[in-house]
């Protein structure tokens, strides 16, 4: 450990990883340390025993839940967006050969107390119960637009200049109604809360093709997809990356103290009595607590099940958006499901979560009209944990801090954050003009 | 994972053992076969397959080397998921490397597949004078535990292919069906979008 890196990377979380192979790739000496004797940090998809030691404070599962290592329960559930960044930097860094994915069954919005598959094309608008006749028709015509819009062709424009027309301005001109712009802004361009209506129009235009885009690439019931046995396998999966492009790795290294020389400026990390030398250091909230503030909290149920979420189709992998005006919040509430299907538990369980942007300290009785919609669950926990961001000047302190992960049902938002640090590691802007179009899914 | 069609059966392999026990050699002697003297630690290529033939059965084997993740203990679950056969590597001179392959062989037993077919392979057996570990000794403890054993050689190629030939062998040629097979994500070249586009 006595030696000198070009970046010390410390936690094994998702960004953590991503970027430590990709600094790696770029050929950087690269040392990675985590203080936990596991791979993923706050992103870790955790077995049943891990489960029970977090939140009951022992190692004793029930027995009828089955065997431990059957589960793999994420503790940031997240889908994957079938053509989002998160598939393109797997694809740009070859990851994807580690990794087997399957479809999510279904994609669904919470509408005056009811839950409805979310209609993304134009034909499915015309199908769909949440619009009246006359509301489908108006709603097709919009989704036409949006399908038809490029960026690049000014006739695709229809006269509007989207980078200064709001989005309320837009919906206006074909006259929906609240109901149907309530799941076009949550459950299809995936808002989180209201502020989109009065920004341009161009963001939630790109947020619906990505959708509709995502959601025809593997025939599933959603745009989403998912890898099997967890989240817990992608940063595993670019640890691998790292290693094999020659990162260290030391896990369960207590400590990992970052050190700094008289200019302020970082010079190593000490763990056990030992300091790696280093240029840089790049790592999560919890490594440099005095260089981030908290911006927000994060409250999340996780259950364990033995059916599907009721009124879902059935599916064994699913999304449930509530948006924030059906349930009279200020930001969005959203189930998330998984099970043995993704191998995340063992034959006829599920795994179900209900997250939201904390707006109170009772995560019980605020997250409770998502957990009514769940049906009955063989155990139920809750977990509330804040939400950092860096305060630093990178340039100044060369310490480059992640960004805690925020309570978007996606991987979008993760990898802008990845980006933007890789940007401002290597002063170089990643690539990741892969060819989507041609990369399919091979069945294995 | 191990999957059976027509006799065609994809197996992931994995190479578990103490650092300099020529895990890296091994792969290269089978994969391409070369010897290096002195094999850098593994950089850059950690995973090889090579296919081949038995009696009754193609097996192709996709090879995962661990990229040097094994010197401070930080293997990953992933690494194991799915591996329907290990080959433990020991070095014949180093009764420390050997106390270790034990190591790697309960870990395997509490994280691998139940049916995994196991080899303990000593390695550098052309190094007979410098012998610290015997046969005997390797052998017993193979039988006990479940594996077969080899001494095998990277430098003069001595039961190297032979390994990986019983592995073939010996891996199941029915398999249940893995729930669910899932799909790998590939950049595919750009022939294939033509007829992509018809249903979507």
């Amino acid at each position: 450990m006595d030696e000198e890196y070009d970046v010390i990377v410390l936690g094994t979380g998702l960004k953590e990883c991503i970027l430590s192979g990709l600094l790696s790739v770029d050929g950087l000496k690269v040392l990675h340390m985590d203080r936990n004797d596991y791979y993923g940090g706050e992103s870790a998809s955790l077995n049943l025993i891990q489960l029970w030691k977090r939140f009951r404070g022992n190692d004793k599962p029930p027995a009828h839940l089955g065997s431990s290592r059957d589960y793999n329960v994420d503790m940031i559930p997240k889908f994957m967006m079938a053509n989002g960044n998160l598939v393109r930097v797997l694809i740009h860094t070859d990851v994807t050969k580690y990794l087997y994915f399957k479809a999510v069954d279904g994609s669904f919005v919470y509408n005056k107390g009811k839950v409805h598959k979310v209609p993304a094309t134009d034909m499915e608008a015309l199908k769909s119960p949440l619009m009246g006749i006359f509301e489908k028709r108006r709603a097709r015509k919009f989704f036409i637009y949006v399908q038809d819009y490029n960026e690049n062709d000014p006739k695709t424009h229809e006269g509007m200049d989207l980078t200064r027309v709001t989005t309320r301005e837009l919906i206006a001109k074909y006259g929906l109604d609240d109901n149907t712009v309530d799941f076009i802004g949550h459950a299809l361009a995936l808002h989180r809360d209201d502020r989109y209506l009065n920004e341009p129009a161009l963001d939630t235009v790109m947020r619906m093709k990505l959708y509709a885009e995502s959601l025809a690439r593997f025939q599933g019931g959603s745009p989403y997809i998912y890898p099997l046995y967890g989240l817990g396998e992608l940063p595993q999966a670019f640890a691998r990356l790292s290693a094999v492009y020659g990162g260290t790795y030391m896990l369960n290294k207590p400590e990992c103290k970052v050190e700094f020389n008289e200019e302020g400026k970082v010079s190593g990390v000490t763990s056990e009595g030992e300091t790696a030398k280093c240029k840089k250091v790049v790592c999560d909230p919890s490594y440099l607590p005095n260089k981030v503030r908290k911006v927000g909290r994060v409250a999340r149920a996780i259950a364990i099940m033995s059916h599907p979420i009721p009124n879902t189709n059935d599916s064994h992998s699913v999304q449930v958006i509530l948006p924030q005006k059906q349930l009279g919040r200020r930001s969005d509430m959203y189930l998330f499901c998984c099970s043995y299907s993704h191998n995340v538990a063992p034959k006829g369980k599920f795994i179900a979560f209900v997250s939201s942007e904390a707006e109170t300290d009772h995560p019980e009785i605020e997250l409770k009209p998502g957990i009514d919609l769940l049906g009955p669950i063989d155990e139920i926990f809750f977990d509330i944990y804040d939400i950092y961001e860096p305060v630093n000047e990178p340039s100044l302190d060369n310490c480059f801090i992640s960004t805690s992960y925020d309570a978007t049902t996606h991987f979008e938002s993760t990898v802008t954050d990845v980006l933007n640090m890789y940007t401002l590691i290597t002063g170089k802007v990643l690539d990741l003009s892969v060819d989507l179009s041609a990369a399919s899914a091979a069945e294995e | 994972m191990a999957t059976a069609g027509n006799k065609n059966i994809n197996a992931k392999l994995v190479l578990l053992g103490d650092v300099g026990a020529g895990k890296s050699s091994l792969v290269l002697r089978f994969v391409k076969g070369q010897f290096v003297e002195f094999q850098e630690s593994t950089i850059g290529a950690a995973f090889f397959s090579q296919t081949l033939a038995v009696n009754d059965a193609t097996v192709k084997f996709e090879i995962w080397d661990t990229a040097g993740q094994e010197r401070y203990h930080s293997l990953a679950p992933m690494y194991y998921r799915g591996a329907a056969a290990a080959i433990i590597v020991y070095d014949i001179t180093n009764q420390a490397s050997f106390e270790r392959a034990k190591k790697w062989v309960q870990e395997l037993q509490a994280q691998g597949n139940p049916n995994m077919v196991m080899a303990l392979a000593g390695n550098k057996a052309d190094l007979l004078d410098a012998r610290k570990v015997t046969a005997e000794e390797a052998q017993v403890y193979a039988q006990e535990n479940g594996l077969f054993f080899m001494e095998t050689s990277a430098k003069t190629a001595t039961n190297v292919n032979d390994v990986f030939y019983e592995i073939a062998k010996r891996l199941p040629r029915v398999q249940p069906a893995q729930n669910p097979s899932g799909m790998v994500l590939m950049d595919r070249p750009a022939e294939r979008t033509a007829s992509t586009s018809c249903c979507a």
